[in-house]
């Protein structure tokens, strides 16, 4: 019984798949591939090598730009943030770029760094690093003042507050971010692969398309991009149950 | 001297514009140093602008990328809430659902452009097809957390009053998960302005996405490009801005208030 | 430390004698299970209680007692036994029988009106007006009628709760707890105002309690539970006149049987 209960939602699945096949093979047209020919599709792309070759580029551009403005835009959040001045210098300004679409600059990254990886890694960075900052810039100023008070009231110098409250207090909120930006970033990685380079599961979509039609390969990179966005989300959040970063939930 | 009580005051106003002017100064003479003769300078920009305005082109283009995001959000705004309420009020259905939701969901709006030009054809459906992909799944799930998150405290003390289900729905249910729903929609607004800008360049032929890879592609017009930007990232804010005055409102402002 | 057990007690009477009852639980048994774990929370608990009468469940956090309360006021159904008012079956929860909630129960939505008029919806605008005017007069709301919840303090929210149940006007009124999250203070001058408002209204109230201090000042019976399984493990009959008197021997006296009950040493 208890089975079965846990069984539905792969019935659920199962039963859309049905209704798929059965739409997509009664339909006039026959662009639009069918499940079975989906499957096909990831198999051939697989067996190609070339569904590897295309998830590690995309990957890989989002490892680096996505790593490089967490390096760096947490910092200058955190520094921001703790400076009240400096924050109400940068805020407009912050709050005027962030609603640009990232894939609005790519006829500027593309001037700058030319067709390639360096375009794409820096329009991934660019969508990261906005968000990040105003995390961090928010977790800093929703940290309780009884925390940095009662941290001096033990005798900590400004280093081990920074050390041992505020970087444990702004940690949850943070991971937070941090997992809704990788969400961000995995969005724009695709949508810059089908503007602005040649590889990758985005390039893939826009190519099987562009050469002849192929909508079954276009709906296997759909798939691909799907499943991997809920690995890295499903990580991200395994992130957050770790115990000392947990108490805020 | 000042005093300090006016130094409070002008601060939060003089200080940004300090910002904005060393910016667009280190801008200016960073162009000018690299001699440039691609990437414009401010001035360019807002000649760029000034042209633009003159022709009428933008207000035309910012009606069409307005109206697009508009109706997929409110298509999104209208399936997304009901669909996530009932989900979140019988979680059996929630739970049988929800990993379709979770899978679907981190596929980029962008990569619907293939399927939803053989659905729609280029054009504006198509676009507004993107937009509603890009909306609906977090609205959908802002909805179905909020009716989740909900105190069962106040579902007993709704039908201790003796109100029907409908009613409890309607009047406990939706005003305690509203906040919630509320932050979902400005979220998801944020997500479709991103979006109808990235499906402008690739779909359609009018709207500012359009403009911006336009303006490149015909004759490599860099001032229009960053002047289109500006504009995106103004009218953003003002989106933004718009929602979080919602926010605010007295029916929902309860909710934001819990981590203070 | 212990008041003196002086024989010259105040007049004592009976404050169940005379009523008719109103409500009956009979052989209540509840057990949770979770994964295949079965816990009993209540065993064999009989109880009357009696029309107007104020009744207080004591017992130590976590004991069961406020099951027993979600059980007669139709919220959970008890796993053998049954919960009759007027000689009915408790099928359900029904709006002659509110539950008041710590003050986290209060709708943050809505005004202090629109939390005191939400059960009055099926009557015509000028009699809700007239009822939630009243109440807010009855726990001394005026000129908050139009503030938010957020905008009030612990005991104002606990008010506005009270007033909410009161409004519709129900037979019995069953409270979890209700101060328990306020100040001392407040607590004690929120004691005073239900007791003043049970007077006037004359309604039949449960109120749960861990506070054995609280139970005696309220109540005409103090109903003492163990520990899980919960039942009943006395019956104690306050015999004490309002306004009580909380330095009066007799006040003491059952204050100290309750506390030797319970097994607690009256020194700290």
């Amino acid at each position: 019984m208890k089975f079965l209960v846990r069984l539905r939602p792969f019935f659920f699945i199962l039963l859309l798949l049905v209704l798929w096949q059965f739409a997509a093979s009664g339909g006039h047209d026959h662009l639009f591939p069918t499940p079975v020919q989906v499957g096909a599709g990831l198999v051939e792309l697989f067996s190609q090598g070339l569904l590897a070759k295309y998830i590690i580029a995309s990957l890989f551009r989002v490892t680096w730009g996505f790593g490089l403005a967490v390096l760096t835009a947490i910092p200058a959040g955190l520094t921001i943030g703790w400076n009240r001045r400096l924050e109400m210098a940068l805020n407009p300004l912050l709050q005027l770029l962030r609603p640009i679409s990232p894939l609005a600059w790519i006829p500027i990254s593309i001037l700058w760094f030319g067709v390639g990886d360096m375009a794409a890694i820096f329009l991934i960075f660019l969508a990261s690093f906005l968000p990040l900052t105003l995390t961090a810039i928010s977790a800093v100023e929703s940290i309780p003042p009884v925390f940095v008070n009662a941290g001096r009231n033990f005798g900590l110098g400004s280093w081990e507050l920074v050390w041992r409250v505020l970087y444990p207090s702004v940690m949850p909120r943070l991971i937070i971010g941090i997992r809704i930006t990788l969400g961000i970033a995995w969005l724009v990685v695709v949508a810059a692969e089908m503007i602005a380079v040649n590889s990758g599961l985005g390039f893939l979509i826009v190519d099987a398309r562009n050469a002849g039609n192929r909508y079954d390969l276009v709906v296997a990179g759909m798939v691909t991009i799907g499943c991997i966005g809920l690995l890295l989300d499903t990580g991200m959040r395994s992130l957050e149950k770790i115990r000392s970063l947990r108490w805020t939930y | 001297m000042i005093s300090d009580r006016l130094r409070t005051r002008l601060e939060p106003v003089i200080l940004p514009l300090l910002m904005a002017a060393a910016l667009l100064l280190a801008w200016h003479y960073g162009v000018k140093w690299s001699k440039s003769n691609v990437f414009p300078s401010p001035l360019a920009v807002q000649k760029g602008m000034a042209e633009l305005v003159r022709k009428g082109l933008l207000w035309k283009y910012i009606a069409d990328s307005l109206w697009r995001v508009g109706v997929g959000f409110g298509l999104g705004a209208s399936l997304g809430i009901p669909i996530g309420l009932t989900l979140g009020w019988y979680p059996a259905a929630g739970e049988v659902v929800n990993p379709v939701i979770q899978m679907v969901r981190p596929i980029s709006p962008i990569a619907w452009i293939p399927l939803s030009i053989i659905w729609f054809g280029v054009g504006n459906p198509g676009a507004i097809f993107l937009i509603f992909m890009a909306a609906f799944f977090p609205i959908l799930v802002a909805s179905m957390n909020g009716v989740r998150n909900v105190p069962a405290m106040f579902r007993l003390a709704g039908q201790n009053f003796g109100l029907n289900p409908v009613q409890i729905l309607s009047r406990v249910i939706f005003p305690a998960s509203l906040p919630q729903i509320v932050i979902g929609l400005r979220i998801a607004l944020g997500i479709a302005w991103l979006v109808v800008v990235a499906a402008e360049m690739i779909a359609v032929d009018s709207g500012l996405g359009y403009l911006v890879i336009d303006a490149r592609n015909s004759g490599k017009r860099y001032d229009l490009v960053i002047a289109a930007m500006l504009i995106i990232g103004l009218i953003g804010l003002i989106l933004d801005l718009g929602f979080r005055r919602l926010e605010t409102l007295r029916a929902v402002r309860w909710g934001f208030r819990q981590d203070a | 430390m212990t008041g003196t057990k002086s024989g010259s007690a105040v007049s004592t009477h009976s404050a169940t004698a005379a009523r008719p009852t109103k409500l009956r639980a009979s052989g209540i048994n509840k057990t949770f299970s979770r994964d295949g774990v079965v816990t009993p929370v209540l065993e064999n608990v009989n109880l009357e209680v009696g029309e107007g009468e104020f009744l207080c469940l004591l017992g130590p956090s976590g004991c069961g007692k406020s099951t027993l309360l979600n059980i007669m006021a139709g919220f959970l159904d008890p796993t053998a036994g049954t919960v009759t008012v007027d000689g009915k079956p408790v099928e359900g929860p029904d709006p002659r029988r509110i539950f008041v909630f710590q003050e986290r129960g209060v709708f943050p939505w809505l005004t202090v009106e629109g939390n005191i008029g939400f059960g009055l919806f099926r009557l015509p605008k000028a009699e809700r007006e007239r009822r939630i005017a009243h109440y807010v007069q009855m726990v001394g709301l005026q000129g908050f009628e139009k503030a938010y919840p957020q905008e009030l303090s612990g005991g104002m929210k606990q008010r506005v709760e009270v007033a909410r149940a009161l409004a519709v006007d129900p037979d019995m009124l069953f409270l979890d707890e209700p101060f328990g999250a306020l100040d001392s203070i407040t607590r004690l001058i929120m004691r005073r105002e239900l007791l003043r408002i049970w007077q006037a209204e004359r309604k039949t109230i449960i109120f749960v309690t861990h506070d054995i201090e609280e139970a005696v000042q309220l109540s005409d019976r103090v109903v003492v539970m163990s520990t899980r399984p919960a039942t009943i493990q006395t019956i104690v009959e306050i015999d004490i006149p309002h306004p009580r008197d909380l330095s009066s021997a007799r006040y003491l006296e059952l204050r100290d049987g309750i506390f030797d009950q319970i097994g607690l040493a009256h020194k700290i």
